[in-house]
């Protein structure tokens, strides 16, 4: 149970009559790369915000680092990492300001900031555009920007929401190597996706169908267990078995 | 928290749009506003139509005439003439001298003149029967006063305040107060709402920074320009206009102050319930600007409004804002005269601050 870092038991979250969360149960290890699965509406969103303390569950005990989210959500959100499904970088601010400005509020000395600053844009080569205002960069540059914005605090988890939206799959490949090293480094991520040739990339996976987790495992059992050949085609099967 | 606000300043900064609608539009509004729109008769255009054609009639038609308000455009022959020249638009009155003029007036003491004014635009039509009484008010005492009137009354007014009526008076407090509302509360709601619709709210939420800190990291940039928008409004009225102030320089600021944050108050309040700029700039528009310019007593004056819309006038900011500006800088009366209007604007900065705060908790959840 220790190394649990994510505990989420009989979450339920209801907007009026709409139930969009129903009774999740599930956890995730440390350092591990957790994919969470579903359709669009299947309520990945609606669950990805609890977990961060952007909304409250209507019922249900969940703990992230450690901490209970709806007691001690600042101390939840000292310890996460965030990414949303829009682009979460202000655009007519430089690179240079943004990293400023995003580990200023995570109450990152001058020096920190700047440490971390000339690391992240080494390791991304783009020491030469520092300077530059982030709307005149390629989306999957600024992708990763976003995301090394998001992990500069050293956080313990990172919530990806849908990250590599809309960007090509040579971007997304070198976005899913950040993951690893993420990971590696001894963060844990949390990511939703709608691309399920991603979810082969996760060490284990959720599915989401209506509100309610289908399937729970690591991708080769799943397949095992739908008896095919690709995350895709489990996915699909899920999906239809509902209809 | 210094960076939140530097990084606010870098988005006014760098924004063409926001920075005309913070810095270019109150100067050339003050202006407009100045120098075009006046109250003020000034060589209006009359026709008149003189049955008499005496000594009596031609000194009292010279008399309008050579006064600054008037031109004489037309010399009419007949009253068939007078709708036309009416329809043609140019002229705005036409005065009629009866038959007999001098006669009627040394023998019987009654002579009649009629004023006809085009009252299509009413306010110009009245401020010209006034002003041609005036006149010729004044030029039967003149001929009369020495001889047979039993009784005289002579009326003597002051305009007290403002005693040349100057336009620009009443206008500079009201350009304040718009300009102060429509800078603050705009632009920051808009500015909420542009982080809303981006994501980056979603990520400020997420992250160790409380409501309030991101909610008064955005705004105080917006105290700091407003403020000098106020400054500068008030130069531009004081050396461009010769608006004088007569009471405490610091009182007026620390009430435009106040009224600054009761505004941003009210635009923090709009972002709360719009999740896009177009909404937040269409309710700050249409909820805020129309209101403060119709019901503030800023353009009609609402002393004539029915009673209801007098009350509604009473939950307008801006209608106390006007008159604490207009009983500081004209009448020049202290803080003792205006703590009624200091008092209410302080209670609605405190309604909308306390109303903000619980409706971004409530967002937040």
């Amino acid at each position: 149970m220790e190394d649990h870092i994510i505990r989420v038991e009989n979450l339920t979250k209801k907007f009026g009559s709409f139930t969009a969360n129903d009774n999740l149960s599930f956890f995730v290890k440390k350092g591990e790369v957790f994919g969470f699965l579903g359709a669009n509406g299947a309520g990945k969103t609606t669950a990805i915000r609890i977990l961060c303390g952007l909304l409250q569950p209507t019922s249900g005990n969940i703990e992230v680092a450690g901490y209970n989210v709806s007691r001690q959500s600042n101390k939840v959100k000292k310890n996460i990492g965030y990414m949303s499904q829009k682009f979460s970088m202000y655009e007519d601010l430089t690179i240079k300001e943004n990293f400023r400005f995003y580990g200023g509020i995570y109450g990152m000395s001058s020096r920190a900031i700047k440490e971390k600053t000339e690391y992240y844009l080494h390791k991304l080569g783009l020491e030469k555009e520092k300077n530059s205002v982030i709307s005149s960069l390629p989306l999957g540059w600024k992708q990763k920007l976003a995301f090394s914005v998001a992990i500069m605090h050293d956080p313990k988890i990172i919530f990806l929401d849908e990250p590599t939206g809309g960007v090509d799959p040579i971007a997304r490949r070198q976005f899913w190597e950040m993951i690893y090293e993420a990971a590696a480094s001894g963060i844990t991520v949390f990511v939703t996706t709608h691309y399920m040739d991603e979810a082969e990339y996760c060490q284990r996976v959720s599915i989401m169908v209506d509100g309610k987790i289908e399937a729970l495992d690591t991708p080769e059992k799943l397949k095992e267990q739908f008896k095919v050949g690709s995350m895709e085609n489990v996915f699909i099967k899920l999906a239809r078995g509902q209809q | 928290m210094k960076g939140f606000i530097i990084k606010e300043f870098y988005h006014i900064f760098r924004d063409v749009r926001t920075m005309v609608i913070l810095f270019g539009m109150p100067v050339v509004q003050v202006l407009i506003f100045g120098f075009a729109i006046s109250t003020e008769i000034k060589d209006a255009k009359i026709a008149i139509l003189d049955y008499s054609r005496d000594n009596m009639s031609l000194e009292l038609s010279n008399k309008i005439i050579s006064s600054d308000y008037f031109i004489l455009s037309e010399i009419l022959e007949d009253e068939n003439q007078i709708e036309t020249v009416f329809k043609a638009g140019k002229i705005k009155e036409v005065i009629i001298f009866g038959d007999n003029f001098a006669r009627n007036l040394q023998k019987e003491q009654n002579a009649s003149i009629q004023i006809i004014a085009d009252a299509s635009d009413p306010n110009t039509a009245n401020l010209l029967v006034n002003y041609t009484t005036g006149i010729i008010r004044n030029y039967m005492t003149e001929k009369m006063g020495k001889q047979s009137m039993p009784i005289e009354i002579n009326t003597e007014y002051k305009m007290l305040f403002n005693p040349e009526i100057k336009s620009v008076f009443m206008f500079v407090p009201g350009i304040i107060t718009i300009l102060l509302m429509l800078v603050s509360a705009m632009m920051t709601s808009i500015s909420i709402a542009r982080e809303k619709e981006l994501g980056t709210m979603e990520v400020l939420l997420v992250s160790p920074l409380k409501p309030i800190q991101i909610v008064v990291g955005k705004v105080i940039p917006y105290v700091v320009l407003s403020f000098v928008n106020a400054i500068t409004i008030l130069l531009l009225a004081f050396f461009v206009f010769g608006m004088p102030v007569q009471g405490s320089v610091i009182l007026l600021l620390a009430e435009s102050l106040l009224f600054i944050i009761m505004a941003l108050a009210l635009g923090v309040f709009i972002s709360t319930v719009s999740n896009s700029q177009q909404t937040a700039m269409m309710i700050s528009m249409f909820a805020l600007m129309l209101p403060t310019i119709l019901l503030s007593g800023f353009i009609f004056p609402i002393e004539n409004m029915p009673e209801v819309l007098q009350w509604l006038c009473n939950l307008m900011p801006t209608k106390w804002f006007i008159i604490i500006v207009k009983d500081i800088m004209l009448k020049g009366v202290g803080l003792a005269h205006i703590w009624q209007e200091t008092f209410i604007i302080t209670g609605m900065t405190a309604l909308f601050i306390g109303l903000s705060v619980r409706k971004f908790k409530i967002r937040l959840e």
